[in-house]
């Protein structure tokens, strides 16, 4: 059963009236070992609209990120998808079926080396060209940090607008997935934070990742997209089949609250959606908000909310120090100082590598979550 | 090799029975390369693998109980349950690690040759200069730390031996649709470095080839590229269903299956008798038998483990500031994520 909720960034965004309508997006569900739990969707937010039947599939999030593709390389004929093993789908099954409709020549498979993958891709770009490389695992991106940083950040900028690569769009899986250990589960967007001149987005829903892949591809700067790898499989939502983008730069406020402000992105706002159902038993009320954009993140609609709770905690699973969180709570103490009531928490990850068999240990669960709300 | 193929056999079976859990990448096939030169190697001397590295871990010397033990995560693994299948690291046998990342062991394996070489040389020590191995597969020979490792090698002459395990895929993808010249050896010459291409299903021929380039390392003339044309005979993970390879490729490699070609070695030179190699395999079934005993009755590492080894000190960070450890407060791990 799907219960139906107006969509909040309605009332929140009443001072910011640049926001507008957003398109259909998706809920959440929680990666409960497995179990598919019905969730909230947000309805379309402007009513003066005709109310559009939108024709949706159910599907999950690797299905939605193919489509996404799919709908790319049909709508520009200069768009290109490579990195390890995307011709025969993926690792993770993302690129499926590309190879075979498109030919070998635009979805290619690139022999291992990251940092030439995106090196090259940083040069299709500067040609414009729509370059989308896959890096298998975000724990392998960091050889091609250098290019990152380096060259694709400060493409534009040091050419003085003559060149850019903003038709560059580097994909990667994150996150934890339960038993990969040290190699197949970081979390390095808090690396990628720290450069001016890129883009991080992290969906945390298939018909979110859709919407922002195909935002983040048609943006005219280089962008990060990290895809929560836990989601691939276990998400699984109506996600519309047309094609349709969600605002970078824009995160969403998914539960309206009144009590504490919650922050995070990707896998870890099923968590946090979890502590929020506990403590709304016990009457505190939560607001939740997906980030959806690490860098330029929108400070004004968390701003907005923490002035309206006056408490602000930030969750994710890299770790604590000099993780994104720290950049959140310093901006936010630093603009809402006196209506904080509290300071800011950051539940996160452990400072210790991404660990084995102590996974459980390491990440931030719903009970220190729900310590750090103070029960 | 009948060690490593029972082992990665169990190790299978293990898996499926959800002793063990993540990335498992198994050796089969493979085993004539890890005998052929680990085998000619002395406990001194340095190993570096990939994360196909339970049987050089295994040729290498590590008890095959550790090994087992690391993988169920149990604290008397080799690594007490840190690193799991794709991190085997032993300071007692001189293996340098797993790695999950490709090409990382390269560079390392040319460190500590260099290390050999200056204690030798600079530092007068006496015994023979020890000779580090790294091994990889026909992928990595195509990422840049591999080229930088071979010139470095090369211009420094050091003891080191670069073997490549070219068992033609690197998951999905084919050597020969993803290298420019897929014969690997070649790229030796282009640093002016002595190179070989052995078939590497024969463990004899690897022997022979192998003993050249250890001979030729351990006088110090420098290192040696050698390029073993071998086949893995499962998936290039446990997880992997492996659809990709053609039957009939696969069907012609396990004809050559390097056990079974030794076998029959033996037997046609009368060098063993068929009950003798019985006797063997049934020794190492008991081995790999009461390395998963073993294994299962381990103990799982304490929590306070995990924030151990962040830092030298053996305690790291982890030290709360009531000064004691942070995991000793009851509330610090209080997680139930279940995995």
């Amino acid at each position: 059963m799907v219960r139906r909720r107006f969509s909040f960034g309605l009332v929140s965004r009443l001072s910011s009236p640049i926001y507008g309508r957003s398109p259909c997006s998706g809920g959440i569900w929680t990666p409960c070992l497995g179990q598919k739990r019905s969730f909230m969707t947000a309805k379309d937010l402007v009513e003066s609209e005709e109310p559009e039947k939108k024709v949706t599939n159910r599907i999950n999030m690797f299905s939605a990120i193919n489509q996404a593709l799919h709908t790319v390389l049909d709508s520009d004929p200069k768009s290109y998808v490579f990195g390890e093993d995307v011709g025969f789908g993926g690792v993770f099954r993302c690129t499926t079926a590309l190879r075979d409709k498109f030919g070998r020549h635009r979805v290619f498979n690139t022999p291992l080396c990251e940092q030439a993958i995106v090196g090259f891709g940083i040069g299709l770009a500067s040609m414009g060209n729509r370059a989308i490389a896959e890096i298998q695992f975000a724990d392998y991106i960091f050889p091609a940090l250098d290019q990152i940083v380096n060259e694709a950040a400060k493409y534009r900028y040091r050419s003085g607008n003559l060149f850019n690569c903003g038709g560059l769009t580097v994909r990667a899986p994150y996150g934890a997935v339960g038993h990969g250990g040290h190699y197949h589960s970081q979390s390095p967007e808090a690396f990628f934070c720290h450069v001016p001149g890129i883009k991080v987005v992290i969906p945390r829903s298939p018909s979110q990742a859709k919407g922002l892949l195909l935002a983040s591809i048609r943006d005219p700067n280089p962008v990060v997209f990290f895809e929560p790898k836990w989601l691939y499989r276990l998400a699984v939502e109506e996600v519309p089949v047309d094609d349709y983008t969600l605002p970078l730069s824009s995160a969403e406020v998914m539960r309206k609250g009144s009590d504490i402000t919650l922050v995070g992105w990707g896998a870890q706002l099923a968590i946090m959606e979890e502590a929020c159902d506990e403590v709304s038993k016990l009457g505190i009320s939560c607001e939740l908000i997906d980030l959806r954009t690490l860098i330029p993140w929108d400070k004004e609609l968390v701003e907005d909310s923490v002035n309206k709770t006056g408490r602000l905690l930030v969750s994710h699973e890299a770790p604590v120090t000099g993780g994104f969180g720290a950049e959140i709570a310093a901006s936010i103490t630093n603009s809402c100082f006196l209506r904080l009531q509290a300071p800011v928490s950051r539940v996160c990850g452990l400072d210790t590598p991404f660990p084995l068999v102590f996974e459980p240990f390491y990440m931030p669960t719903k009970n220190k979550e729900l310590q750090t709300l103070g029960l | 090799m009948v060690l490593g193929r029972s082992f990665e056999d169990m190790c299978a079976q293990m898996y499926y029975r959800g002793k063990m859990f993540g990335f498992v990448h198994l050796y089969n096939g493979q085993e004539a390369v890890s005998t052929g030169f680990i085998k000619l190697l002395k406990q001194t001397d340095f190993v570096t693998s990939t994360y196909r590295d339970h049987v050089h871990a295994l040729s290498k010397g590590v008890p095959a109980r550790q090994v087992m033990a690391e993988l169920f995560g149990k604290s008397t693994g080799c690594c007490r349950g840190q690193g799991g299948s794709m991190h085997m690291f032993s300071a007692e046998h001189g293996l340098l690690g797993g790695f999950a990342f490709i090409g990382e062991g390269i560079p390392v394996a040319v460190g500590a040759a260099f290390t050999s070489k200056y204690k030798r040389e600079v530092l007068k020590e006496e015994g023979d200069m020890p000779v580090s191995i790294a091994f990889f597969g026909d992928g990595t020979a195509n990422n840049g730390q591999f080229f930088e490792c071979l010139n470095m090698a090369q211009l420094w002459k050091l003891p080191v031996i670069f073997v490549v395990e070219n068992n033609l895929w690197a998951i999905g993808m084919s050597h020969y649709r993803s290298t420019s010249d897929p014969e690997i050896w070649k790229k030796g010459p282009a640093f002016g470095m002595a190179s070989a291409h052995v078939d590497g299903m024969d463990v004899l021929k690897v022997r022979e080839v192998a003993k050249e380039a250890v001979e030729r390392a351990r006088r110090g003339d420098g290192p040696t590229l050698i390029e073993c044309e071998t086949y893995r005979f499962r998936g290039h993970s446990l997880a992997d269903p492996d659809e990709l390879r053609a039957p009939a490729e696969k069907a012609h490699y396990a004809a050559r299956d390097p056990i079974v070609a030794l076998k029959k070695y033996l037997l046609d030179n009368e060098i063993a008798t068929e009950a003798e190699l019985k006797s063997i395999e049934k020794k190492i079934d008991e081995v790999v038998e009461d390395a998963v005993e073993f294994a299962d009755a381990s103990p799982l590492p304490g929590r306070s483990q995990l924030l151990e080894n962040v830092f030298a000190d053996p305690k790291g960070f982890g030290i709360g500031p009531d000064g004691r450890y942070r995991c000793e407060d009851p509330g610090f791990t209080a997680g139930t994520a279940q995995v």
